[in-house]
């Protein structure tokens, strides 16, 4: 067998070794009932702002502490701990990616990330929204 | 109906020309298929002529698309979807540019041009290769121009028409205002939507051309290889598409860089790289390109690694082609922030993929066995050994890349399953690119005192030893003195970071010398080492900035912390209070004011006032937000940062209560006050309980003959909510600074201003107010080193470019040498 090979072997087996243990480490997409039932797993909370619900955010106070309450396309609802500065427009998104954990009933959240409407994309539902106001 | 005020001319024209360059494109791939399908040369010749026709005409045609969108959008015709959709009246005109790119039609249209460049360039200087090669470049012409034909066939649509008006959409069917004859007269439709604000940026402008540049140019080696499977002429191209090759993998890397520049000025997650997959989506055929590079490197020089050339080559170009449709699908939805809308193209984007693979595997397959193979193997002490594990392992850490960033998208939706990317999905990246890191430095570094074939023993340790011996030094006095001490993974982690120190310092002292060891200075030779030096430098710049990366803004708790637990986590907000002095780790920062004056009010900038204690350096940085487009309220925010040769101070501002136009007209009220003693405000009063001089469980940071004085007030609120305010008095020396303590919840400012000796009380002021102080939340951090990266890449481009002249001379050198043996075989 050629050296050529045997490094090849060797590094094809890193390689898959190492993509194995990547798919160990996968988290998964929940909602706020599944992610309940794991909870202290850390998970992806896939969720809306629930606007009945006071957002507590004092910045002046404690520029790092944020809470909500998200609730989910089944209507199930969590308050959410996060603990960095709210991010602009957070009222504005219209989904929310919420990585973290649940922890005593609460969901405390690590970061996030906000689809807000037309951000970074061009929602025709907005444009439509948009031009339609004008009536 | 007839609409008053449209102008439908520039968009029936701009349609006719798209159409114009499907068919052209069409015309020329066939013609230039039958060219180099042609035994005869008159053929040949005559099939030529009519595919470089065709081509001239549908290079025209796409630059007249452009110059038409370009005209729609500058002129603010805002009946086209791609003006109202993609700028406004206020965006000022340099990012005119940026609004074309925004779009998907934009950004195919790009790509496409540049195809049509690299074409002209390949029609007039390919030579016996044009045919076949143009073939490739025509037909990729074609598959891109069906992106923007916009036509239906039956119920199928293909392409994005870019010159659709916003009435002709499929969402605005039924939209109300369209059944107006003077719908243009609506305000809605006098102005666009704008420019998203996150690409109003100089990088905007300039990152797209280049990056999109360095993907087109992927295609040439492609064709190359191609159209030496095709033709059977495994070796001829090798040494004539050297120069693209290395101009392909300089333009992209630079494209990627300047990607990264782009990121860290304008986007917040705190630095240049987030391992993005669409930032991931141009590394790999940069990666892959590079692996490309190096074999063929070896080929020319030595015979060996043809069949892995040729396998880079196609694997890289369908990469391109892959993060296309990554990218563009929406098949990444929720795991990036910058992939393009979910749309009904996902059919053809795959399409696109699949007409190039196909083909191209199953000619490599079936030629496999004729391409040209060395059975003796290399020497352990020969370039081209190293060279081609250096590719192996670039050509894996590809792969590994793609893995992590397309394996979850694409089971989900295959299998219906809901997986998504790991808890800290970054390190699941860094744990096994910084070995690689490891693995490249140290081959480029020793790799150049090989040579080719094979090497005397002693000459190679005699050469590399010093360098060798000189790295190990410098990046032990790094590893001891540089503070380099990144604990948040583990020690593991933290040796991995110290060992790719050692190699990236090894890359760049090592190539640094061998230009003088092994080249004698010769610069113009020197092309790979420049590169490799560049790279070794960007190496260590990113090890260094991102382990070191500290945040500044650390809120050691001035402010109440009502929560216990928030102490747990890392707190990088640090509030500022207008006009206060606050305490920031080794700087004092003070939040002065705030301008919306510039720009139609669509920028504020935040001037805050730096001090670093240490050195008493003075200055303001200007993080500001943008206002957002699109029909958004709010605004996004934007860095600003200030550059050291070795460090950059970034900021942001994450909140802040001063973009609402209210005036504070309230003041502050002053109380004499003793220990017990009540104040009362509207909302409810407040007690003194006791007044303490340097106490122990203060959160302030007292220092040796400083002094602290403390109020402690217990304050009830008509509702019976209870809080507690803590201003104070901080003496330095002579010296004296409020600190005023703020309930928010109460509209509440507090300080404590005086002791009043005669009384035996002490001097409380309280504001109430319905507009509370204003004040900002910062987040501040410290990159040290990172302009190591930024003059790396600039060196690796520059050794690209020293090596593309280089390759450039030999192989036109080649041509003119060869010209009259072939002219003689002709005969």
């Amino acid at each position: 067998m050629k050296k050529t090979h045997i490094v090849l072997l060797v590094l094809i087996a890193a390689a898959i070794a190492v993509l194995v243990s990547f798919t160990g480490n996968l988290t998964t997409y929940e909602t706020v009932a599944s992610a309940r039932q794991k909870e202290g797993k850390f998970v992806r909370l896939i969720a809306k702002v629930d606007k009945s619900q006071p957002v507590e955010y004092d910045a002046a106070k404690d520029p790092n502490y944020m809470s909500f309450t998200a609730i989910d396309t089944l209507g199930n609802t969590t308050r959410v701990i996060f603990r960095n500065a709210k991010p602009p427009d957070f009222e504005k998104s219209e989904r929310l990616v919420l990585n973290g954990k649940m922890q005593n009933g609460q969901f405390e959240c690590k970061d996030m990330l906000m689809k807000c409407p037309s951000k970074y994309k061009d929602d025709p539902n907005v444009m439509k929204k948009n031009l339609t106001i004008t009536n | 109906m007839n609409f008053i005020g449209e102008h439908l001319l520039p968009g029936q024209f701009g349609h006719f020309f798209v159409i114009l360059s499907f068919v052209a494109s069409l015309v020329a791939t066939i013609a230039w298929f039958k060219s180099a399908n042609a035994i005869i040369p008159d053929t040949a010749a005559s099939w030529k002529r009519l595919a470089r026709a065709a081509f001239s005409v549908e290079c025209f045609a796409v630059f007249s698309v452009f110059v038409i969108i370009f005209y729609i959008v500058s002129t603010h015709k805002f009946e086209y979807t791609y003006a109202w959709n993609h700028s406004s009246k206020a965006l000022s005109a340099k990012y005119l540019f940026s609004c074309i790119w925004e779009a998907q039609e934009g950004s195919f249209l790009l790509w496409t041009i540049w195809h049509c460049v690299l074409g002209m360039i390949l029609m007039f200087r390919a030579g016996k290769w044009e045919a076949p090669v143009m073939t490739v470049i025509s037909f990729a012409q074609v598959c891109l121009a069906t992106m923007i034909i916009g036509l239906y066939f039956g119920t199928a649509k293909v392409g994005i028409n870019p010159f659709l008006l916003v009435r002709q959409l499929e969402t605005m069917q039924n939209a109300p205002i369209f059944s107006r004859p003077d719908y243009l007269s609506i305000p809605m439709m006098q102005d666009g939507q704008g420019l998203n604000q996150l690409l109003q940026n100089y990088w905007m402008v300039i990152h797209p051309p280049v990056l999109f540049l360095g993907f087109a140019s992927t295609i040439v080696p492609f064709a190359y290889a191609i159209a030496g499977l095709w033709k059977k002429e495994y070796t001829g191209w090798t040494k004539i598409a050297l120069p693209w090759t290395l101009f392909s993998a300089g333009i992209l890397g630079l494209g990627i860089m300047m990607g990264a520049a782009w990121a860290y000025e304008s986007l917040t997650f705190g630095g240049f790289w987030a391992w993005d997959p669409v930032e991931n989506a141009s590394l790999v055929p940069w990666l892959v390109m590079v692996a490309g590079l190096h074999t063929q490197l070896v080929y020319n020089a030595t015979g060996h690694s043809l069949r892995a050339t040729y396998l880079f080559f196609i694997v890289s170009f369908f990469l391109v082609l892959f993060s296309t449709f990554l990218t563009r699908s929406g098949i990444l939805g929720d795991s990036s922030v910058h992939a393009f809308v979910e749309n009904d193209m996902n059919f053809q984007l795959i399409s696109l993929m699949v007409v190039f693979l196909v083909p191209a595997l199953i000619l490599f397959g079936v030629r496999y066995k004729a391409i040209p193979h060395i059975v003796k193997e290399e020497s352990t002490y020969s370039r081209e050994f190293w060279m081609f594990i250096g590719a192996l392992v670039l050509f894996l850490a590809a792969m590994v890349i793609s893995w992590q960033t397309s394996f979850t998208p694409i089971y989900n939706k295959l299998a219906g399953k809901t997986t998504a990317a790991p808890e800290d999905p970054e390190f699941a990246y860094n744990k096994i690119q910084v070995f690689v890191a490891v693995v490249l430095g140290i081959l480029t570094a020793a790799g150049q005192y090989l040579r080719y074939k094979d090497t005397p023993r002693g000459v190679f340790i005699k050469k590399a030893g010093m360098p060798l011996l000189v790295a190990l030094v410098l990046s032990l006095l790094i590893s001891f003195f540089g503070g380099v001490n990144f604990q948040k993974h583990g020690a593991g982690f933290l040796g991995a970071i110290h060992l790719a120190i050692f190699a990236s310092v090894y890359g760049i002292v090592g190539n640094a010398a061998y230009m003088w060891v092994g080249l004698n200075g010769k610069l113009k030779a020197a092309g790979g080492s420049i590169a490799h030096l560049g790279f070794g430098l960007m190496l260590l710049g990113i090890l260094i900035s991102s382990a070191k990366k500290d945040v500044l803004s650390k809120n050691n708790g001035i402010l109440l912390n009502f929560d216990p637990k928030s102490k747990q986590d890392p707190m990088e907000n640090l509030t500022l209070i207008k006009g206060l002095r606050t305490d920031m780790g080794n700087y004092w920062a003070t939040y002065e004011h705030n301008d919306s004056t510039g720009n139609h009010g669509n920028i504020v900038y935040f001037k805050i006032n730096f001090e670093n204690k240490k050195s008493g350096e003075r200055f303001s940085l200007y993080p500001n937000w943008i206002r957002n487009t699109k029909g958004q309220e709010g605004f996004s925010n934007n860095p600003d940062s200030r550059h050291y040769w070795n460090k950059d101070i970034f900021t942001y501002i994450s909140a802040n209560n001063t973009m609402e136009k209210v005036p504070d007209t309230a003041q502050f009220k002053k109380y004499i006050v003793k220990q017990k003693d009540t104040i009362f405000y509207s909302g409810g009063y407040m007690i003194l309980n006791k007044v303490s001089i340097n106490p122990t469980d203060t959160r302030h940071h007292i220092k040796a003959n400083d002094t602290l004085i403390v109020a402690d007030l217990a304050i009830v609120a008509a509702d019976s909510m209870k809080y507690r305010a803590t201003p104070a008095i901080y003496w330095k020396g002579a010296d004296s600074r409020f600190i005023f303590d703020t309930i928010f919840a109460q509209n509440l400012a507090i300080g404590f201003t005086s002791v009043n000796n005669d009384t035996h009380g002490i001097e409380i002021q309280v504001k109430e107010s319905n507009k509370m102080t204003p004040f900002v939340a910062l987040k501040a951090y410290e990159f040290p080193q990172i302009n190591l990266l930024w003059l790396g890449t600039v060196i690796m481009v520059l050794g690209f470019a020293v090596s593309l002249r280089r390759r450039y001379m030999l192989a036109r050198s080649l041509a003119v040498s060869k010209q009259p043996a072939m002219a003689k075989n002709e005969s």
